[in-house]
């Protein structure tokens, strides 16, 4: 018979559904980093003077971090050193010229997407789902452009709202999160190719929604890209990213930067489910996930939500945070975070409360597998003028092995004692009596797992838009499939 | 229906079950009964296939199927019930959601009908009145917070939705009020039908006053040492255990 403990032990050998890799002509930055891998990229996405002259800042910046050996080291992980002049910076398929329509798209990248269950063509199309696809380091195609502009909205890649919307780019990028701000920030502000940028008019309730997924599919490159989202008073948009990536020996690193920027009575929900390639059972290649994602409350009566799904990634390193500036301003952070075989990581989120009577929510909960190691990392800051702040954290880990970790680190920073904070956390482990109790009931010891932990996860997946609470669901219980039994 | 054969088992190394036979036909209600500690529970838990426990010799028979070489979940397919003495809690799962899966799961392995959620909900609106429960309740996760009462009548509404042609009920009196027992009583009692058998371990005679039974087995200290009617409860109950474990003790000294 099957215990408990032998099915827990196999929960770490999965296969990887997206791991195939997709054969076209590509245009690669010569490997390395330098002022002239910068002017390359630049070169290549024509762009102005002025986002040179940052992106050259920036690399000075990077630079010398790295001359002072300034990485990041606080977190819980431990990966070698990475050798940043051993990544080709910018990958993008071969092609002749822009791009007027979707016929003049390699067909294997097509192809790709279609494999990844996300349909380019026009007759296709998700149905209420715009979605930006991005390959490497360059966006292949945006749908519903034509659609949206009808209401003001803007929904593009990065590259072409530098040339279409220069005024917005300069105004909001790098507002949330300057080049300065982290080690892997400055990579990216030096390095980044596309992404995906968003405006959502004054008044206007985004009707569709807004979806970017992220490839990476040339060998030896990383991917940084920088997403910016703007809603202007009383807008409302709900956005989500999705990602993976081949399955190759060397790790992949994925730098990049998302920036939520909030007026007056807006809205912003931002979702994420994460499923980059993990590494295979002993821990060998797979993507590092390095990310800073931040947003911004600056209205009054603003609202930001996180909402994120890690299930891929060797390592993830990502703390999207929320800055309540806006008086009555409400930020709010769900994750689950799901580690197996080796993977490692260290999320969490930062809440800086500066508004008058800002809300916050944090509910965060870990899954651990085989010898996975996940931390939940956060920080609430009040500061002074942050009068009636409130907060609620939650932070829950459920342990499938005896050889995984599970860690929470929360701090909290208080400079008003009009304050109120609640903070609660508790750790569990499936126990054989429920296993016993769900087979008595005639349900398998793999269903079982994926029940218990759906119900572990039920706080967080309620947060997503429908369509994707399916798919995080069933991304899971892939993540677990075949493994039990 | 089944059949019992010598049963031995032992948890952790320690022998609790030393032999022990049994067999129940459709349409019978066995109780076994005993002081604590004498393997009851244990036996009730070794047929559903507890893996907490090691069967070290014997056999057991259900429906001409080789039982203990089964996985518990397909003992369960194949018809055989547990209610469970203390049921686990099961957090973040809701009850109507885990009753659906296990229900369906059942239906799916005999080649039958899954049911959607709003077919099961209707289904689910129905059973509810057997044993008295607060629909509310299905909606709250597995056993979390329940009282012992809404325990055992939820152990008794999943008999009711799974109609097992055996169920195996492990002290569903325990920690029950007068009312509340007549309710798990009476619950069971409309689950009684020929092609059915229920196998009931119980301490106490009283619950036997609602459900009674065909046969009363006697387990003390791993085996079962006396076998009756009805009114050998009802000898346990004016005599004790002692009384009847003496009497089975001499009987085999003397012959």
């Amino acid at each position: 018979m099957t215990t408990a403990n032998q099915v827990v032990k196999d929960v770490a050998k999965q296969d990887y559904k997206y791991g195939f890799v997709t054969d076209v002509e590509v245009d690669l930055a010569p490997r390395g980093l330098s002022e002239d891998t910068v002017r390359f990229i630049s070169a290549k996405k024509d762009e102005p003077e002025w986002l040179l002259e940052w992106r050259l800042k920036a690399y000075r910046h990077f630079m010398s971090l790295v001359k002072k050996e300034q990485l990041p080291k606080w977190a819980n992980i431990n990966y070698p050193p990475i050798d940043f002049q051993d990544i080709i910076y910018y990958a993008a398929p071969k092609t002749k010229e822009k791009l007027e329509s979707l016929d003049q798209v390699d067909p294997e990248i097509l192809k790709t997407y279609e494999k990844l269950g996300i349909p380019l063509q026009e007759q296709k199309r998700m149905a209420g789902v715009a979605v930006d696809a991005i390959f490497d380091s360059v966006s292949i195609a945006t749908t519903f452009k034509a659609e949206l502009a009808k209401q003001g909205i803007i929904f593009c890649s990065m590259s072409e709202a530098v040339h279409d919307h220069p005024e917005l780019v300069k105004k909001y990028m790098g507002s949330v999160v300057p080049y300065t701000d982290n080690f892997y920030a400055a990579l990216n502000a030096a390095v980044f190719s596309d992404g995906s940028f968003c405006y959502i008019p004054k008044g206007v309730r985004c009707p569709m929604e807004l979806t970017t997924y992220f490839r990476i599919n040339a060998e030896s490159s990383g991917q940084f890209e920088r997403t910016l989202i703007i809603a202007d008073e009383r807008s409302y948009v709900s956005y989500l990213e999705g990602c993976s990536a081949p399955m190759r020996d060397e790790n992949q690193l994925h730098a990049a930067v998302v920036e939520l920027y909030t007026a007056d009575n807006a809205e912003i929900k931002y979702s994420t489910i994460q499923n980059w390639y993990p590494g295979d059972e002993n821990g060998k290649g797979g993507i590092y996930n390095f990310v800073t994602k931040r947003g911004k409350c600056a209205g009054d009566n603003s609202k930001i939500s996180w909402t994120q799904v890690e299930t891929g990634s060797a390592i993830t390193w990502k703390y999207p945070s929320i800055i309540l500036q806006g008086d009555d301003s409400i930020g709010e952070f769900y994750s689950v975070a799901l580690t197996k075989g080796y993977q490692q990581a260290d999320t969490g989120t930062k809440m800086t409360h500066l508004g008058k009577n800002t809300r916050s929510t944090i509910i965060a909960k870990g899954i651990s597998a085989g010898h996975g190691n996940n931390t939940y990392r956060g920080l609430v800051r009040v500061m002074p003028k942050a009068t009636n702040a409130w907060n609620f954290t939650q932070c829950d880990s459920l342990l499938l092995s005896d050889q995984c970790g599970a860690h929470t680190t929360p701090y909290v920073e208080v400079r008003n004692n009009t304050a109120h904070l609640e903070h609660e956390a508790f750790t569990s482990k499936v126990s054989e009596e429920q296993l016993f109790y769900c087979n008595q009931r005639g349900i398998s010891t793999e269903d079982a797992h994926a029940l218990i932990i759906n119900g572990f996860c039920k706080d967080v997946f309620k947060q997503l838009p429908l369509e994707f609470a399916v798919e995080a669901t069933r991304l899971l219980e892939m993540n677990l499939e075949g493994a039990v039994g | 229906m089944l059949e019992i054969k010598d049963l031995h088992v032992s948890i952790g190394g320690a022998e609790i079950l030393k032999g022990v036979n049994l067999h129940v036909k459709a349409g019978e209600v066995h109780a076994i009964m005993g002081p604590n500690g004498s393997g009851k529970s244990t036996l009730a838990n070794v047929l559903a296939g507890h893996p907490s426990y090691l069967v070290t010799s014997g056999e057991a028979i259900f429906e001409g199927g080789n039982l203990l070489g089964m996985l518990p979940e397909d003992r369960a397919r194949a018809g055989l019930f547990l209610c469970f003495q203390h049921p686990t809690e099961v957090p973040g799962v809701r009850l109507d959601h885990f009753m659906r899966a296990g229900y369906n799961s059942i239906q799916k392995s005999r080649g039958l009908d899954e049911m959607d959620v709003l077919k099961f909900d209707r289904f689910l609106n129905e059973k509810v009145g057997i044993v008295e429960m607060d629909r509310n309740l299905t909606k709250r996760s597995v056993n979390e917070g329940f009282s012992g009462g809404e325990k055992k009548r939820n152990e008794i509404l999943q008999m009711a939705i799974f109609e097992p042609k055996m169920a195996i009920l492990d002290e569903p009196d325990s920690g029950l009020d007068v009312d509340a027992l007549r309710i798990v009583a009476e619950g069971i009692n409309q689950l009684r039908s020929p092609e059915k058998a229920l196998i009931m371990v119980t301490h106490y005679q009283r619950i036997l006053n609602y459900v009674v039974p065909d046969s009363v087995h006697v387990l003390i200290g791993g085996r079962i040492v006396k076998s009756g009617g009805k009114e050998l409860a009802l000898d346990i109950e004016s005599q004790g255990y002692d009384h009847i474990e003496k009497a089975a003790e001499s009987l085999k000294s003397s012959r």
